[in-house]
């Protein structure tokens, strides 16, 4: 287990008060000016060797990201955004971070802003999180007062303004570009990419769109230095990561653990075990509802990493793990996910705006026992056409954990689902018929 | 992109009245010059704060010529966001989470409950017009599931029982005390804590 003094956040629980005197007693704030005045180059060269990779899901290495801002700010002002959105099912660490280390996360702004030229910082709070905006714009007048962020931010000689700015509960705005969008006033609908937000962003200008956790573990590894953040974890996967552990375990809470922490560990340790023991565990979606779940056999030895999670035909995600233990019908729990996506497709490109349709109503019927033998390799064929055919990960997003419930649960399904193919049956279910042939039949009766 | 209904009982008039102007113009002060309609969204919160939970149509024409905008983009922007409610929604707006996380942890059964004390359909409102239910996709406090959200409070770790009484009391106009039910701290795990005990200690 982790050592409690190499933990990041020491107030995931709230213990000491989210405020800026305890934020400043726990060390935050205390040396930011002497941080930025190693410069730029330093501090996104201590990034890069931190190995940091960010948090948000994609994994995408955060010192080469700040690196891609122009090095010089031209005609156009450069921008940073916290992605705050965070909706991802199973996923709920940016909430306790924005309660409780709301300093943490402003400090990061400054220092990511200094980094990337920015003097201004938008953060994109989902709307749903009311009350925890109000924590964070709380902690944000309180460190304007002191002259933390504002006009010479800490005594740098660089200004930073910080804004809140509202989401409406749409969970494609968790996406970067389509967050920009929603950022400008508009529908979010992602931007095809390249140009990538690093060039062409927020109102055009060059942009970095980091995720709330990125953000925040920054002060903190530049304080204790990058050694020792990489000595965390595993190689190419370093550091610390709040994991957020839900579903069907006795415990159900958010930890702070080393990347490469075994997910029996996790679930056994941390989140008081799985209900009715690890033998009654069914699956587990170790990422957020977007990754391919795991079944037991591999959850009983994976390391919960990128790299490790990958090779397992999965993925870390936002490490929102979601435990599904066998007294839940793991078909329906799949049906929901893709109502969830299906809900939540933006409606901007055909495959995922029809696709995710198709694949939530094939799994319901499939869920009901309803579907026929052949239907199971069609939602196969289903997410093969929508995977790699949409603007953004949305897409894949939606097709891999239906993908995952293929490979793992297929007998279950097809067990479930054994009937012949429609046309050679005459069972009667009547949205299996086609709707134009019914209107004919109709038409016969009727005359 | 979510289904909206609007309603067809529209009001002729919307104008903000003193407060949410003021809301207005310090939100508008946050965006660059010429990109004011970047607003839109905070501005459609203000009106539906305003107008007792829900925009009426006039409100969005005139929040397009606030912004100096096509109606039809605010209009776009009204429809695209789920939580923005374009019909009457009550005094108490309750939204029960269904997503997976949630689902496995009984969240059908608070559904079960809404239907029981509020309303048979989603989106109906009370018998005495108080209070309105609707399932909504993820809400982010999956380790605290089954949960719901009542305008704008979180309300945790819930059972029947619980959810029974917090409905009733909110079908009475009092708001409940938000937060977990069960008397948890926050997202710790209950009982079970094996990190940062000296703080919890100190």
């Amino acid at each position: 287990m982790l050592k409690d003094e190499d933990r990041i956040y020491k107030n995931l629980y709230n213990d000491l008060g989210a405020d800026l005197n305890s934020s400043k007693k726990r060390g935050d704030w205390t040396n930011t000016k002497d941080l930025c005045e190693k410069g730029r180059d330093w501090i996104i060269d201590e990034i890069k060797k931190s190995e940091l990779r960010g948090r948000g899901g994609a994994g995408f290495p955060t010192g080469l990201k700040w690196s891609f801002a122009p090095k010089e700010v031209g005609s156009r002002p450069h921008y940073l955004v916290i992605n705050a959105d965070e909706s991802e099912p199973g996923t709920c660490k940016d909430r306790d971070i924005l309660r409780f280390e709301p300093h943490k996360l402003l400090e990061g702004c400054l220092i990511a802003a200094y980094a990337v030229n920015s003097h201004k910082c938008y953060i994109y709070l989902r709307g749903e999180y009311y009350n925890e905006g109000i924590e964070l714009q709380k902690a944000i007048d309180e460190a304007y007062k002191d002259n933390l962020i504002g006009k010479n931010a800490s005594g740098t000689g660089w200004d930073l303004d910080i804004y809140i700015h509202y989401g409406a509960g749409a969970y494609i705005c968790g996406e970067e570009t389509a967050l920009l969008e929603s950022i400008e006033g508009n529908k979010g609908q992602p931007r095809l990419k390249p140009p990538f937000p690093a060039l062409v962003g927020l109102y055009g200008c060059p942009t970095i769109v980091n995720n709330v956790e990125t953000v925040s573990v920054v002060p903190t590894i530049l304080r204790k230095g990058s050694k020792w953040f990489a000595s965390l974890g595993k190689p190419k996967n370093t550091g610390t990561k709040i994991f957020c552990i839900s579903g069907n375990v006795n415990k159900p809470c958010n930890v702070e653990e080393e990347m490469g922490v075994p997910l029996k560990d996790l679930i056994e340790t941390h989140a008081g075990g799985v209900v009715g023991g690890w033998e009654n565990l069914q699956a587990v979606i170790p990422g957020g509802s977007s990754m391919p779940l795991l079944n037991k056999e591999i959850s009983e030895k994976i390391t919960m990493d990128f790299d490790s999670l990958v090779e397992n035909k999965s993925g870390l995600g936002t490490a929102g793990i979601v435990v599904i233990n066998k007294d839940q019908d793991i078909i329906k729990c799949f049906a929901r996910i893709a109502r969830f996506y299906k809900h939540e497709s933006c409606g901007q490109c055909t495959p995922c705006r029809e696709g995710s349709g198709w694949m939530w109503r094939i799994l319901e019927r499939m869920a009901k026992g309803e579907a026929s033998r052949e239907e199971v390799e069609m939602l196969f064929d289903v997410t093969k056409q929508i995977e790699g055919h949409t603007i953004c990960a949305f897409g894949e997003g939606s097709a891999w954990p239906v993908q995952g419930l293929l490979r793992n649960f297929k007998k279950e399904i097809i067990k479930r689902n054994n009937f012949d193919p429609l046309i050679k049956s005459n069972k009667d279910i009547p949205y299996l018929v086609d709707q134009h042939l019914l209107e004919k039949d109709n038409a016969q009766n009727k005359s | 992109m979510s289904l909206k209904k609007i309603s067809k009982d529209q009001p002729d008039k919307f104008e903000f009245d003193q407060q949410s102007l003021e809301a207005a113009k310090k939100i508008l002060s946050n965006y660059p010059k010429g990109k004011e309609k970047s607003a839109v969204m905070a501005l459609l919160y203000i009106a539906q704060r305003q107008n007792n939970n829900w925009i009426p149509l006039s409100a969005i024409k005139y929040i397009a010529k606030f912004l100096n905008m096509p109606y039809i983009k605010v209009y776009e922007v009204a429809t695209f966001y789920s939580m923005y409610n374009l019909s009457p929604v009550g005094n108490f707006h309750v939204q029960i989470c269904t997503t997976t996380p949630c689902m496995i942890r009984g969240a059908y059964k608070i559904v079960d409950v809404c239907k029981k004390k509020i309303s048979e359909k989603e989106n109906v409102l009370s018998e005495n017009g108080n209070c309105s239910w609707t399932e909504v996709e993820c809400l982010g406090a999956c380790i605290n599931a089954p949960m719901m959200q009542i305008n704008n409070d979180y309300y945790e770790d819930l059972d029947i029982r619980q959810s029974e009484k917090i409905i009733d009391e909110v079908l009475l106009g009092k708001k409940p005390k938000p937060g977990s039910y069960r008397g948890r701290i926050n997202s710790e795990p209950e009982n079970n804590r094996k990190t940062l005990l000296d703080l919890k200690n100190a």
